[in-house]
């Protein structure tokens, strides 16, 4: 195909990112293959044209031809409760993560709950303590939005000194993006009367690990939500059923599932999982706490890591890009390792604490390359190279990376996780990494 | 929802659910006021301060005893390590290359150890220690992690008055510590 009429705008072959728009592309090929020459008789091909289709269903599935479509499960040895289930990012698109896809962090397994014995209570420094039934909360106004969570433990295999070869998904997919709908948290607070002390709401959850994490009063007044949907239907069991709190932009773990009691304090509660764990140790010795926002980020899903290019010629692509702290403003993307830049395409909605999908066109001449993205958000905060990020948080801190990620395509067009930054000492033998659960 | 519904709903509610007094219009107010066994279960978090902390008390003795039964099998001989993590014997210097995160060089409160076994653990059976149980637990991990236990003992008081020693090696990102304010 003569590609004489496009205009790269970046190295290697990047594209503009109004080119599939424009309709310069033409795909007049395959549009005349659809329309080759009947056979002797009109009858389809397809069998499925010539019979009746399955019944219907009360509750669809997917495709028995996507039944590689799944999380990965990793939970730890002896303790299969305590672990993750990884989304497979890298299959799919658009900015929903499908339920039965999102990202799972449980630290003792996922409970059976009866929804009519389920109770919220609110007590702790309040007028009234108080007392809801799910079908109470069912009553109340609710809200929608899109919004991610992501683990605050995601994408910690980059802190390697070894880039992991992991598909993008089981590497970066301990995040997800659903519609939530709920009660605004701020709601039953009122009711319940907070006094002027408190300054932090601690949520607990009715799993067998009693999750606790603290989370400040402003934030719970803010923008939180007592979740009961998901993507139009109530909440997995794996996703809170009942009841979740929904805590946007904030690291997932404060996104307490089976939430059971809201506890209203002038301090928090300093719980395991906010002071020994979901904490960041840094070179000097401190440790970051209280590290709540997730931060701007970004990684190429089409193609990505495990994938192989069909040979040269035209691409797109593609990916996702988020930020705890409002709404993507730019990815830009680059197919030489960082040297060049060109702006991808934001699809629309573009909305805070969402995925924002993005896209851009690419030809690739069949040399190796390595591919990059690198998001903004209206904070003004850009996507760190990861050899800042190391400067800046050393390699122990386990939570919170968010560094540009990088893909080598080789000549064959077989795509690798690599590093294009000289931060890495040579690799040891074994790569000290303590799954920290 | 307009307000004059909601007032008209939350008046409704009123004479079918032991409403709220709520002050708050615009809102169905269908929290009732939970008895004393629900505030009693609901009512388990244990503060750096000791607030929270039951009574009762358990040695390092027995603490030892109990480890060997319940805790050995995930987290080693002495809390030194296994699939459940590290709990004791790290070199305190938290900047060494591989540094060891254990309970005495790491964590900042005493009282986060009665809050997370009393809740978590074991994993098999949660919530199935009692007070004194506890307390034993938490002396011998304080011990073994080289902190003293007065007397080997620890009741509500003497655990709330332990200092550990990474006590001051965290600082808040996103939040303002209250000391800061203002």
């Amino acid at each position: 195909m003569q590609r004489d009429d496009v205009t790269a705008v970046a190295g290697n072959g990047l594209l503009d990112r109004r080119l599939f728009l424009s309709g310069a592309l033409k795909f007049s090929a395959i549009v005349g293959l659809a329309s080759a020459g009947r056979a002797a008789a009109d009858v389809p091909d397809e069998p499925w044209m010539r019979e009746p289709g399955a019944a219907f269903s009360n509750y669809g599935a997917p495709s028995p031809h996507e039944k590689a479509v799944v999380r990965w499960i990793s939970a730890t040895a002896g303790a299969p409760t305590n672990g993750v289930s990884w989304s497979p990012l890298h299959e799919l698109d658009g900015i929903l993560t499908p339920s039965g896809l999102h990202f799972e962090r449980h630290h003792n397994g996922v409970p059976q709950i009866e929804p009519a014995q389920h109770r919220l209570v609110i007590n702790g420094d309040v007028e009234r303590p108080l007392e809801f039934t799910i079908d109470a909360l069912l009553r109340y106004p609710r809200v929608s939005r899109l919004c991610v969570i992501e683990c605050g433990g995601n994408s910690n295999a980059g802190w390697l000194q070894k880039p992991i070869q992991n598909a993008a998904g089981y590497f970066h997919g301990l995040v997800s993006c659903s519609e939530w709908t709920g009660v605004p948290l701020r709601l039953v607070l009122a009711e319940a009367g907070i006094k002027p002390a408190a300054t932090w709401l601690v949520a607990e959850g009715a799993d067998a690990f009693g999750m606790t994490v603290s989370v400040p009063l402003a934030k719970a007044q803010d923008d939180c939500l007592l979740a009961l949907f998901q993507n139009g239907e109530r909440l997995r069991p794996e996703q809170g059923y009942p009841l979740r709190l929904l805590v946007p932009g904030w690291e997932g773990v404060v996104n307490v599932k089976w939430l059971r009691t809201l506890t209203s304090s002038d301090r928090p509660v300093m719980a395991r999982n906010e002071t020994a764990r979901y904490t960041e140790l840094q070179p000097d010795g401190s440790a970051r706490m209280f590290t709540q926002v997730m931060d701007v980020k970004s990684l190429l899903t089409k193609p990505s890591a495990g994938m192989r290019l069909d040979g040269p010629g035209f691409y797109e692509l593609g990916g996702l890009a988020w930020s705890g702290r409002g709404r993507v403003t730019r990815v830009e993307v680059s197919a030489d390792g960082g040297a060049s830049w060109a702006d991808a395409a934001l699809n629309d909605p573009v909305l805070p604490q969402c995925f924002t999908r993005f896209r851009v066109p690419w030809h690739w001449d069949g040399k190796p390359c390595v591919l990059q993205s690198r998001a903004t958000d209206e904070t003004g905060a850009v996507q760190p190279t990861r050899a800042a990020l190391l400067e800046a948080r050393g390699r122990h801190g386990y939570f919170h990376y968010h560094a540009i990620v990088s893909w080598q395509v080789d000549a064959e067009g077989v795509l690798t996780h690599t590093y294009v930054d000289a931060a890495d000492a040579p690799a040891a033998a074994t790569d000290p990494f303590d799954a920290d659960w | 929802m307009r307000i004059g519904k909601a007032l008209a709903a939350a008046a409704l509610c009123a004479t079918l659910a032991p409403a709220a007094p709520g002050d708050s219009p615009g809102t169905p107010a269908l929290g009732t006021t939970p008895n004393a066994h629900t505030l009693a279960t609901r009512d388990t978090l244990v503060f750096p301060d000791g607030r929270g902390l039951p009574p009762g008390s358990g040695t390092v003795a027995m603490g030892r005893d109990l480890f060997a039964r319940q805790c050995v099998a995930c987290h080693g001989e002495g809390g030194r390590g296994g699939p459940g993590g590290e709990l004791a014997g790290g070199d305190p210097d938290l900047t060494r290359d591989q540094p060891d995160k254990t309970i005495g060089t790491y964590w900042p409160y005493a009282t986060t150890l009665f809050d997370f076994i009393r809740r978590s653990m074991p994993l098999n059976a949660p919530w199935s220690l009692d007070n004194d149980h506890v307390y034993a637990l938490v002396a011998y991990l304080l011990d073994v992690n080289g902190i003293e236990v007065p007397a080997a003992t620890l009741d509500a008081a003497k655990l709330a008055a332990v200092k550990m020693p990474n006590r001051d090696g965290f600082r808040w990102v996103d939040v303002t510590p209250p000391d800061q304010a203002d």
